[in-house]
C-alpha cells in the first residue's frame, strides 16, 4: 500500500504556489496525530517562513462507512450509529434521525417528550460547547481552563446518566418520543445545574475574555466576510460570528421550539476572538431555554401510542393479544417506514446538521446521507488561515469546532 | 411569505426549464432536473430568487436499474426568504458525470469530491477532483449498492483459525 | 538479611531487581496522545480532574511518541489510519504497551465494515483490552492499574 504520509508533490501541484515547487517555501506536514488538531486531521501547510502561504486540509482518517452500514441495519437499529458520528452531540444527532422518521411516518410526539427532547439537546449544546473551550483554550495555552470545563461536563454527563444509563451514547430519543420516562430525580439535578452553571460562565469570562494574550492571539485572526460564509456553506458559530443571524431553531423551528424565549448572538468582525463571544452567549441564551422548558414542563405520555412503530408497554403484553403480535412484529421485522425521502436540518452546536433520509418502503434505511457541519465548516480552513502564522492556525481551528467524525463520518 | 416566494419560484423554474415535481420528497419541495441544465438552473436560483445557500449536496444509488442509476440531489437555501427547495438529478449508470457547481457555490467542491469518492460520478470542469475519505489508492467506490459491506464474520469454531490468521498481533501469543 | 545487617543504619536496601526496574517503569508510565474519536473524549474525562489519572502516575500526556511509554489506543482505527498508527507505535522507545481502549479499537464494535480495522491488534500487539462504548473513566483507569499488575509481574527473561 503507498505511504499516504510522504508529501506527493506531482498529486499536488495544482494546489500548492510556484514558490514550492521550486523548492523557496517549505512544505510541514502537520500530521494526523497533533495535539491540536483536534482529532485525526492532518494538514498539509506551504510555508515562508512562519507565515502560511496554502494549507490543505486532508481527512478521511476517522471514516467509518456509518452511511453504509446503516443501509444494512433495521431503523431503530440504525440509530445507534448516529451517536457515534458527531460524538460530542449525541442527542443532537439522535433528534435529527428521529424527527427525520417522525416526518416520514407522521408519528405524532407527545408534548412531555418534546420538552424532555429540547432540555437534553440544549444541555447537550451546552456541554459541547464546554470542551469547545477546553480545548480551544488549551491550545492557546489556558490550561485551568480546561479542568474547570471537564469539571462543569461532569454535572450533564451525569443527568444523560439518570435518564439513559449512558454517559454519552445514550440513544435515549427514539422515533415517537424518549426510550423511558424520565427519572424523578432528573428535574432536581437540572435545577441545581441551572443554580450552579452562571457562575461558571462568569469565571471563565473573567479568565478570558479581556485576557490581554488571549485578545491578542484571537482578534483579528481567521476573518471571513458574511458574503463569502455564505456561499461556503458554513452555518453554526462561525457563520453568527460574521454577522449572520441564522439559528434553524428560530428560523425553521422544530420539536416544540417556538414556546420558548430566547436570542441569536451574532458577532460583527467574523475573526476568532467573535466565536469565542457568540458561544459564550449560547450557553447562556441555552440556560435560559432549558429554565422555560423545565417550568413548563408538561405531563402526560413520554412516547407515541401508533403501536405499529411504537412498542406496546409490558403491562399490556398480559392482556391483550394485538399487544402481543405487535411486540413480536416490532422485535422480529422492525417497522416499516412508508416510501419517500426527507431532509431534515437541525441546529447542532456546531452548525446545520441535516439527515437525508429516503426510504423504499422496507424496514432498513434505504440511504442515509448526514449533511454535517464539520464536513463543510472545514472547507473554508485554508481561506481563513491565509496569511496567518503556524502559532495563528492553532487559534483558527479551535474556533472553526471541528469534530472529525462529524467530518468523516 | 416564505410560501409565496417557493411557489413563484417553483412555478418560474418549472415554466423556464420545464422542470416536473419529484413525488418521493415529502419535505422540502423537490424538482427534477436534467444534468445539462443544473449550473444554469442554479445560477438562476441563486441571482434572481437569493437562494443563496447550498445545504445538501448528495447522491443515491438505485441499482440494479441502470438508467438512472444515481440520483444526485441539490438542496438550496434562501436567506432572505427563509424557505428551502431541492432538485434531483436522474444520472446513467455507465460513466456518470455531471457539470460541477463549484463555480455557482463554492461550498461545493468537498460535496463533489465525496460524491466522487463515494460513488464514482465525475464533475466536468472541477477543480481537485481526488479522493477525499478513502486512502488514495483505494479501489472502487465504497457506497455503491454493488460494493460489499467488507464485514468479519463472526468468529466460530469452524473459522476460528482464518480470523486469528489476521490478529496475529495479540499478545497473549507472543507471551 | 544480608548486607542489611552488617550495614547498620546506613541506609541500605536492598530489593530485586526485577522488582526495582519494575517498580520505577509503574509508577511513572507517560501515555501518548493518541485519542481518535469518542473514547478519546473518555479518556481526556480520565485525565481532568473528577477521576484523576495523574493519581496513577500518568502525570501528563505526551504529544511526542519519543517521549512516552505507552500508547492508548482511543477510538476507532480506520484503513487510512492504520500505516499512521504502526508508524506511531515503532517510534514509542523500549519498552512500550499498548492499551486498547474501547470496542471499536478492540474489535470495532459497531462497525463491521469495510472501512474500519477490525480490531487494532492486526497492526499492534496489545497488551489490555478495555471494553465499553465508550468505557467509563473508572473502566479505563482500571484497565491501566491491570497493566501495571501485569508490569510488575514482568520476568528479566521477558524484558525487551
Amino acid at each position: 500500500m503507498a505511504e499516504p504520509l510522504e508529501v506527493n508533490y506531482q498529486e499536488l501541484k495544482h494546489l500548492v504556489s510556484e514558490r514550492a515547487l521550486q523548492g523557496d517555501t517549505v512544505l510541514l506536514n502537520m500530521g494526523p496525530q497533533h495535539p491540536s488538531t483536534h482529532g485525526v486531521l492532518r494538514l498539509l501547510l506551504e510555508l515562508d517562513g512562519e507565515v502560511i502561504i496554502n494549507c490543505i486540509p486532508d481527512i478521511g482518517f476517522l471514516h467509518t462507512g456509518i452511511e453504509k452500514n446503516m443501509e444494512s441495519k433495521r431503523w431503530e437499529m440504525a440509530e445507534v450509529m448516529t451517536d457515534r458520528t458527531d460524538y460530542l452531540n449525541n442527542t443532537g444527532n439522535n433528534l435529527a434521525y428521529c424527527l427525520a422518521i417522525e416526518r416520514l411516518t407522521d408519528l405524532d410526539v407527545p408534548p412531555r417528550a418534546q420538552a424532555v427532547r429540547v432540555i437534553l439537546v440544549e444541555l447537550e449544546r451546552i456541554s459541547n460547547h464546554l470542551i469547545w473551550l477546553g480545548t480551544h483554550a488549551l491550545d492557546l495555552a489556558a490550561m485551568s481552563v480546561f479542568l474547570y470545563c471537564f469539571r462543569e461536563r461532569e454535572s450533564i454527563l451525569d443527568i444523560k446518566e439518570m435518564c439513559s444509563g449512558q454517559r454519552m451514547m445514550t440513544t435515549y430519543f427514539r422515533p415517537g418520543g424518549l426510550w423511558r420516562d424520565i427519572p424523578a430525580d432528573f428535574e432536581i439535578a437540572v435545577r441545581r445545574f441551572l443554580r450552579m452553571f452562571p457562575e461558571r460562565i462568569k469565571e471563565y469570562d473573567a479568565l478570558l475574555k479581556k485576557n490581554p494574550i488571549f485578545m491578542d492571539r484571537t482578534r483579528n485572526i481567521g476573518k471571513i466576510s458574511a458574503a463569502d460564509a455564505i456561499n461556503l456553506s458554513l452555518t453554526g458559530p462561525v457563520l453568527r460570528g460574521s454577522g449572520v443571524a441564522y439559528d434553524l431553531r428560530k428560523v425553521q423551528p422544530y420539536s416544540g421550539y417556538e414556546q420558548y424565549e430566547f436570542d441569536i448572538p451574532t458577532g460583527t468582525h467574523g475573526d476568532v476572538y467573535d466565536r469565542y463571544l457568540v458561544r459564550m452567549e449560547e450557553m447562556r441564551q441555552s440556560l435560559r431555554i432549558i429554565q422555560q422548558a423545565l417550568d413548563k414542563l408538561p405531563y402526560g405520555a413520554f412516547r407515541s401510542n401508533n403501536r405499529k412503530y411504537v412498542p406496546p408497554p409490558r403491562s399490556e403484553l398480559g392482556t391483550s393479544m394485538e399487544a402481543v403480535i405487535h411486540h413480536f412484529k416490532l422485535w422480529t421485522e422492525g417497522f416499516n417506514v412508508p416510501k419517500g425521502a426527507v431532509y431534515q436540518p437541525v441546529e447542532s452546536p456546531k452548525g446545520e446538521l441535516g439527515y437525508y433520509v429516503e426510504s423504499n418502503g422496507g424496514n432498513q434505511p434505504y440511504r442515509v446521507h448526514m449533511r454535517t457541519c464539520s464536513f463543510l465548516n472545514l472547507q473554508a480552513l485554508p481561506l481563513m488561515a491565509k496569511g496567518h502564522m503556524v502559532a495563528d492556525l492553532v487559534g483558527i481551528i479551535g474556533s472553526i469546532d471541528i469534530v472529525l467524525g462529524d467530518c468523516d463520518r | 411569505m416564505a410560501e409565496e416566494h417557493l411557489k413563484t419560484t417553483l412555478k418560474a423554474l418549472k415554466d423556464r426549464f420545464g422542470l416536473e415535481d419529484a413525488p418521493l420528497m415529502k419535505y422540502p419541495p423537490a424538482l427534477v432536473a436534467e444534468s445539462g441544465q443544473i449550473v444554469q438552473v442554479s445560477q438562476v436560483l441563486r441571482d434572481e430568487f437569493a437562494y443563496d445557500f447550498l445545504c445538501e449536496l448528495t447522491a443515491v444509488d438505485y441499482w440494479p436499474e441502470e438508467s438512472p442509476r444515481f440520483h444526485v440531489i441539490y438542496g438550496f437555501y434562501s436567506h432572505p426568504h427563509n424557505v428551502r427547495l431541492m432538485l434531483r438529478v436522474p444520472v446513467n449508470g455507465d460513466n456518470p458525470s455531471l457539470p460541477t457547481l463549484e463555480g455557482v457555490y463554492r461550498g461545493a467542491n468537498w460535496h463533489e469530491r465525496e460524491l466522487w469518492d463515494m460513488f464514482g460520478i465525475h464533475f466536468d470542469g472541477h477543480s481537485d477532483l481526488r479522493r477525499i475519505l478513502m486512502p488514495y489508492d483505494w479501489e472502487g467506490h465504497p457506497l455503491r449498492k454493488d460494493y460489499p459491506l467488507g464485514y468479519e464474520e463472526p468468529q466460530f469454531t469452524f473459522n476460528y483459525d482464518e480470523i486469528d490468521k489476521r490478529k496475529h498481533h495479540a499478545r497473549y501469543e507472543e507471551a | 538479611m544480608g548486607i542489611e545487617q552488617k550495614a547498620g543504619d546506613m541506609g541500605i536496601v536492598t530489593v530485586g531487581l526485577e522488582q526495582a526496574v519494575n517498580w520505577a517503569r509503574v509508577n511513572a508510565m507517560w501515555p501518548m496522545l493518541f485519542g481518535l474519536a469518542c473514547c478519546a473524549i473518555e479518556m481526556m474525562s480520565a485525565q481532568a480532574s473528577h477521576f484523576d489519572m495523574s493519581r496513577f502516575g500518568m502525570e501528563l500526556m505526551r504529544a511526542s511518541p519519543r517521549q512516552s511509554d505507552l500508547m492508548i489506543v482511543a477510538g476507532r482505527v480506520s484503513r487510512k489510519m492504520a500505516p499512521v498508527l504502526r508508524r506511531l507505535y515503532d517510534q514509542l522507545p523500549d519498552p512500550k504497551w499498548v492499551i486498547s481502549m474501547g470496542d471499536c479499537a478492540s474489535c470495532s464494535g459497531v462497525f463491521n465494515n469495510y472501512a474500519l480495522v477490525q480490531g487494532v491488534d492486526e497492526i499492534v500487539p496489545v497488551d489490555v483490552y478495555v471494553a465499553g462504548c465508550p468505557p467509563r473513566p473508572e473502566a479505563l483507569i482500571h484497565g491501566v492499574l491491570t497493566l501495571y499488575d501485569k508490569v510488575r509481574n514482568e520476568k528479566i527473561t521477558t524484558w525487551k
